[in-house]
């Protein structure tokens, strides 16, 4: 009797494993087939675009296509140069405005603002994301041209000596849609800052005031040390953002297919591009090959923005650590 | 105007200190002597308020939101809680060792142990020469001298809480506050802890919180209980555990509860 009862208990016992294993082999599995959906869904999509592209590459040549200072439509010559250079400054100067302004406002939130004032000012931030870009394009138009060119002007004269900031000033320009990028892109990189500042210990902020520092030595010991690559992060998807973003750059950024003297001239990016002669191309032509092409090279930029910050992030802590030894010894 | 803790005598005179969260408080008015180069135990069930009366000790108490402190803290004579006195300058007096291990963990070994004299400005201290001594002290050289530059998070519980602790004293404080420094840790480490607690008393006033009765015995020279928010009795550790003059006391050193 006491035998069987032990009996079906380790059988029902060892039933219960095998069931148990099965869920989670079955959870492997289907995790498994997902991942692998993805990643055939990113390739495809990739070789797809290539293929759609292929046209303008056998007419321009990858180098071609890409490095060419010549964007025009009527000869079929089609040169992205400009339009890539045009990406590369906007994205730059948004980052540039964006990205102090975003992390301080993150900063002052989790570590300075009094604990009313925190939830209204990340509520107002938030708010930012929620405008539709072409709002941000019109008031561009509408606003931001015509109260900066007398600014843009007085800038461009004193400091005509600086490098790309003297010269003739444009109204719509690469500086006009850089800053409306970094405003599109504050609540992004804020918010996730945010996030990322807020897991901070406070056991590693306690050592640091237990040592004697003040609250930005707090910041600059404990807390950014903690939150770097988050930061980074961050700020990658903000690039990203900046990359991609049409609407409101086709409003202020002139659309000339030229690379500009300065910032202060008008130009044209990559997204800005598709968004604006996709209509007008004829499906098939070498035209839209081009168009799609420039996607690719979107798709391509983005891709190697993220893995540079990787890297980074990698290379930084190991630096980090050797540098001090060196300082101190 | 603010001036900097004169750095001398050692004594610890707390006077009627009340301390809060909010409304609540968690310290009801304790005064209590902490003599130069004696180790005192503060011991009470969890909850009594000793870790808030010892972050009262270096002004730590008051950087939690909504937290204040009333009454005196004297160090050699001034009052730590003066008007022109800069609680950095109070933190860089009295140091303090915490509960969890907490290095900074992405910052090298050398760099941990210099913080503290980095920030004071503190040249002739943020040397390696003198990151080597701190880390003597506390027993961790022969450990941690081949791999200075690796991130303090390689080491463990037990080895962070030695760093920790050398990174206090690399500020050369005149008192050290520790509050349970081995309650994360093994008994070996624990042990260690213990010899270099007793090591560093000729050189520090110390204070340290313990919920393990048998370590106020093996370290200290007084022993404080704290009750609800009270100092209940402080005498030599040995009179508190064997001729308690309170009931209560007893009944807490006697483990009939807590
Ligand atoms: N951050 C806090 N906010 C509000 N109340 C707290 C906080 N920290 C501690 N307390 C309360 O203060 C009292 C004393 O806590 P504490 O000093 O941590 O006790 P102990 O260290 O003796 O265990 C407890 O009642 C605790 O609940
Ligand atoms: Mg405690």
């Amino acid at each position: 009797m006491a035998k069987t009862t032990s009996i079906t208990n380790t059988s029902s016992r060892a039933l219960s494993v095998a069931r148990e294993w099965s869920a989670d082999a079955t959870l492997r599995l289907v995790l498994q087939v997902f991942a692998i959906a993805l990643m055939a869904i990113i390739v495809g999509f990739f070789v797809q675009l290539a293929l759609m592209a292929a046209p303008v590459i056998s007419s321009m040549g990858v180098a071609g296509f890409l490095f060419d200072n010549n964007w025009d439509v009527a000869h079929e010559i089609f040169g992205a140069w400009p339009l890539v250079v045009g990406t590369v400054i906007t994205s730059v100067i948004a980052l540039i405005i964006g990205v102090p302004v975003a992390v301080s406002a993150a900063i002052y939130i989790t570590e300075f603002a009094p604990a009313r004032l925190r939830s209204t000012l990340a509520l107002l931030l938030d708010l930012l994301a929620a405008i539709p870009s072409v709002v941000y394009g019109l008031w561009g138009v509408f606003v931001l041209i015509p109260t900066l060119k007398p600014i843009e002007r007085w800038v461009a004269s004193t400091f005509d000596f600086v490098p790309f900031i003297g010269g003739a000033v444009n109204g719509p320009n690469y500086f006009v849609a850089g800053l409306i990028l970094a405003i599109m892109i504050i609540p992004i990189v804020s918010a996730i800052s945010r996030e990322v500042l807020s897991t901070v210990p406070l056991a590693e902020k306690e050592a640091a005031l237990a040592l004697g520092a003040t609250r930005i030595e707090v910041i600059r010991l404990a807390v950014l040390p903690h939150s770097a690559a988050g930061i980074v992060s961050a700020v990658m998807l903000g690039l990203g953002r900046a990359i991609g973003e049409t609407i409101a750059v086709t409003l202020v950024i002139g659309n000339a297919a030229i690379i500009g003297q300065s910032i202060f001239s008008q130009g044209y990016t990559l997204a800005a591009v598709v968004a604006n002669e996709f209509g007008e191309a004829e499906p098939g032509s070498v035209h839209s090959a081009a168009l799609i092409a420039a996607g690719v090279v979107l798709f391509i930029l983005t891709f190697i923005v993220n893995a540079t910050a990787r890297v980074l992030i990698m290379r930084r802590t190991v630096k980090r650590v050797s540098v001090a030894d060196k300082v101190v010894a | 105007m603010t001036t900097t803790i004169a750095k001398k005598g050692m004594n610890l005179t707390v006077k009627n200190i009340q301390a809060f969260y909010g409304e609540s408080k968690a310290v009801k008015g304790v005064s209590i002597d902490f003599p130069a180069n004696k180790i005192t135990a503060l011991i009470g069930p969890s909850g009594c308020g000793k870790s808030t009366l010892v972050r009262c000790l270096n002004r730590m108490h008051e950087e939690g939101s909504s937290a204040s402190v009333r009454g005196k803290v004297l160090l050699n004579e001034e009052n730590i809680y003066g008007a022109d006195v800069d609680p950095v300058s109070v933190r860089r007096t009295i140091g303090m060792v915490f509960q969890k291990p907490n290095p900074f963990p992405t910052m090298s070994i050398l760099d941990n142990v210099l913080a503290g004299p980095r920030l004071s400005g503190d040249r002739a201290h943020a040397t390696r020469k003198h990151a080597e001594q701190a880390l003597r002290d506390v027993g961790l050289w022969a450990e941690v001298k081949h791999k200075l530059n690796r991130p303090a998070a390689d080491l463990s519980g037990g080895q962070q809480q030695r760093l920790c602790i050398a990174r206090a004293i690399a500020l050369e404080p005149e008192v050290l506050l520790m509050d349970e420094p081995c309650s994360a840790l093994d008994p070996i480490s624990t042990q260690r802890i213990e010899e270099l607690v007793l090591r560093l008393k000729k050189r520090f006033t110390i204070v340290m919180v313990t919920h393990n009765l048998q370590q106020a015995q093996r370290v200290a020279d007084r022993t404080a209980f704290m009750l609800d928010g009270e100092l209940i009795e402080v005498a030599a550790t040995s009179n508190l555990f064997n001729k308690p003059k309170d009931s209560r006391t007893k009944k807490y050193v006697t483990g009939q509860f807590g």
